[in-house]
């Protein structure tokens, strides 16, 4: 059906422009590898567990730099829980930013991290979008009969 | 009896046996959910049998609960309620398991504090199928290692020991059950891999070390010690105790479990000395069950002893919380097992070694002490007759220690000379003389002298002999080479005592014991010990100050004294100018 094609290019588009702008990596490709029958919603949930563990620590983040003073321990330990999460589904932008994040933290530097941070934010918004514009067109290729593209 | 049969069926369901590693059981702790539900179904398309963690306690509880139901353990080296590397240490000690850390922080110096502490290795975040495909290899390798150490012994000749788990207290029992699950898994090991090994060879079953046998080894050791510092190996304390039915390989074990032990008094002394003091009121006198002998609480009565009671507030001991009952057969396990970690050990060797002879003092930071340390001091109580053999083998000792307590070899050695040295000096200001010591008989009259709070120390390890329990042996180690020292301190007029000698002693101790606590920290015993390192520590801290008195600890004394007396009087030059570090226990430590 052209509807079905249609929609699966539109999909295999979308995906590789993710990768090529740098917002997934490869450790995306390998979550998408272990997907199967036994659970076929694999990657989804793990991005949703991502989704939630990232707001979460964006949240201590901002509360921690917004301290008098700045405990930046506790913020070096949140960005690298930070960086090990993004590792996880492959939200490369958001790690590297962790990185540098880290170094500010060891500068103690509090106007460095909290534009870290924002940066940080932007592009952790940017993935989310962009992963559930994803689900979005995996879930309408699926309900039109077609199967996503390994 | 024969322990083949239960050993398969024992807790070894699953089909690992037939189609390795296909059904390998790995544990996987990690605080990150997303990382945990990754891995999880990683390890499962590996055809794994996978349990997941998200805390680093509830893990050891898991490991514990059901000592023999993980094959490898993976961890997060950053948790938040555990570092990661206390995790891989006990692990490594309690249960002897392979451990891989991961981190999304590939630092060197992180990779190193993996290794330095006994990961198996050390993976990177994010981390791809295929390096998950193959952790088996770290399985197959502990594996192997055990089977080459146990064949590498001549004794490999159908000598049936059995186990006399009846007459052993609970310590011996659990020592017999952890010598199962060894045993068993060098049987599984063996079915599954004809071509390797000698199949001629009858299953050894594990000795059951009784008092009596103890007593004999540690004899043993302390002759060996007299005779040359550096020699005291397995075949010779063989050749000494002069028991026909135990083999070379079983005295390997038992020698390394008791530098261990040794190291964990040390470790734990050391502890306590840089904790100012320990609680001797939270030391619970209970019986040496088991323990070498330990009369103070500490032995075996691991349950007995709460968790809480380890004030080694530095260290990060979740031994406290740990459940030591369940450690004891774990720690046996450990140590008769852990030949990998032995190998890791010979590499650090050579540095505790110089380590140790240029420090003196003690007030390093014990918590990092190195097993050396510790054993010096722990091999004093197990030999009481042997105090002056701490010379020997500091070799050993280290190794053992590295190797089982994982513990970062760090200035603990130079720890070790000293006390041994401290008990040099006490010696000589008592009346005892090492050689006088020599057994635990030679003790008692020593503890006697004492103080009268040292009650028989020396008798009560009868019953405390019996297997080496890890957990609680090692507790009472610890204690018990604490207490000799205070004993023998207090016993003795100053004259001639050398305080610094004690200090240094005591610090050694603590060294010892803490770094042994590292390793032990699941054993309640360990704060046990911890207490008779604050009594010792006060004292070696204040010169002046060594009353000893107030040991409470009766298991603690009659051990330690003795060592303590017997390296005094071999070491009766100044203690801090030996750089080898006194044979705590013959060669246990010192080979």
């Amino acid at each position: 059906m052209d509807g079905v094609v249609q929609l699966q290019k539109q999909l295999v588009d979308y995906s590789a422009s993710l990768f090529d702008e740098g917002i997934l990596d490869e450790q995306f490709n390998q979550l998408q590898q272990l997907q199967d029958e036994s659970n076929p919603d694999f990657v989804v949930e793990v991005v949703s567990l991502f989704f939630e563990d990232s707001e979460r620590l964006l949240n201590e983040l901002g509360k921690a730099l917004e301290q008098q003073t700045v405990d930046f321990k506790k913020v070096d330990a949140h960005v690298h829980q930070l960086k090990g999460s993004s590792s996880s589904i492959g939200a490369q932008r958001v790690q590297k930013l962790c990185i540098g994040f880290r170094n500010y933290c060891e500068e103690l530097n509090t106007e460095g991290c909290l534009k870290c941070l924002q940066q940080v934010k932007h592009e952790y918004s940017l993935v989310k979008t962009k992963l559930e514009t994803l689900f979005k067109l995996e879930r309408q290729l699926i309900a039109a009969g077609g199967s996503i593209p390994t | 009896m024969s322990f083949s049969a239960p050993l398969m069926e024992n807790g070894f369901s699953s089909p690992r046996n037939e189609s390795f590693p296909a059904g390998l059981r790995v544990l996987v702790v990690d605080d990150d959910p997303t990382w945990l539900k990754i891995l999880e179904k990683m390890l499962k398309k590996c055809s794994y049998e996978v349990t997941t963690c998200g805390l680093a306690r509830e893990a050891l509880k898991l490991l514990r609960e059901r000592k023999d139901g993980y094959d490898i353990v993976i961890s997060d080296v950053n948790m938040p309620d555990m570092d990661g590397f206390k995790l891989l240490e006990h692990v490594g000690l309690e249960m002897d398991l392979p451990v891989l850390m991961m981190s999304v922080d590939g630092e060197t110096s992180r990779v190193m504090k993996g290794v330095q502490h006994g990961a198996c290795d050390y993976l990177l975040k994010p981390i791809r199928m295929k390096e998950l495909r193959n952790i088996w290899q770290h399985v197959f390798r502990k594996k192997i290692h055990e089977i080459r150490d146990i064949e590498s012994h001549d004794s490999f000749d159908g000598i049936q020991i059995s186990i006399n788990g009846s007459d052993l207290s609970d310590d011996g029992h659990m020592f017999c059950g952890e010598d199962l699950t060894s045993v068993r898994k060098r049987k599984e090991f063996e079915n599954k891999h004809d071509d390797v090994g000698d199949h001629s060879s009858p299953k050894k079953h594990r000795v059951v070390w009784s008092v009596d046998l103890h007593q004999k080894f540690v004899k043993a050791v302390n002759q060996i010690g007299f005779d040359s510092k550096y020699e005291v190996g397995p075949k010779k304390i063989l050749d000494l105790m002069n028991v026909p039915w135990l083999t070379r390989e079983n005295v390997a074990s038992h020698l390394q479990k008791y530098r261990l032990y040794l190291s964990r008094l040390q470790k734990e002394n050391d502890l306590k000395a840089s904790f100012g003091g320990i609680k001797l009121s939270d030391l619970p006198s209970k019986d040496p069950a088991g323990s070498f002998g330990v009369q103070s609480s500490i032995s075996g009565n691991q349950n007995d002893v709460p968790n809480g009671r380890y004030q080694y507030s530095g260290e990060n001991f979740f031994a406290q919380d740990l459940d030591t009952k369940n450690h004891e057969g774990d720690l046996k396990r450990v140590v008769s097992e852990s030949t990998d970690t032995k190998s890791t050990l010979t590499a650090d060797l050579p540095d505790p070694q110089e380590t140790r002879s240029s420090q003196m003092s003690f007030d390093h930071s014990f918590a990092s002490l190195d097993s050396e340390v510790n054993y010096t001091a722990i091999p004093a109580q197990y030999s009481w007759s042997e105090a002056p053999q701490f010379k020997e083998e500091h070799k050993p000792l280290l190794q053992l220690e590295d190797g089982f307590s994982q513990l970062p070899p760090s200035g603990l050695h130079h720890i070790q000379i000293d006390p041994l040295q401290s008990a040099s000096s006490i010696t000589s200001g008592l009346s005892v003389t090492g050689r006088e010591i020599c057994g635990p008989e030679k003790i008692k009259p020593l503890y006697a002298q004492f103080n009268g709070n040292h009650v028989s120390l020396l008798s009560p390890k009868e019953s405390a002999i019996d297997s080496f329990p890890v957990q609680s042996k090692s507790h009472m180690v610890k204690h018990q080479s604490f207490e000799p020292i205070s004993t023998a301190i207090s016993g003795m007029k100053p004259q001639g005592f050398n305080l610094s000698c004690i200090t240094d002693f005591e610090s050694c101790q603590r060294n010892l014991i803490s770094a042994t606590d590292t390793t032990f920290a699941p054993f309640n015993e360990d704060l046990t010990v911890c207490w008779l390192q604050g009594d010792c520590h006060s004292m070696n801290f204040e010169l002046p100050n060594v009353e000893f008195t107030d040991y409470t600890d009766p298991g603690f004394i009659a051990e330690f004294p003795i060592y303590l007396c017997d390296t005094l009087t071999s070491d009766n030059e100044c203690p801090f100018d030996t750089p080898e570090y006194p044979i705590v226990d013959q060669g246990l430590f010192l080979s």
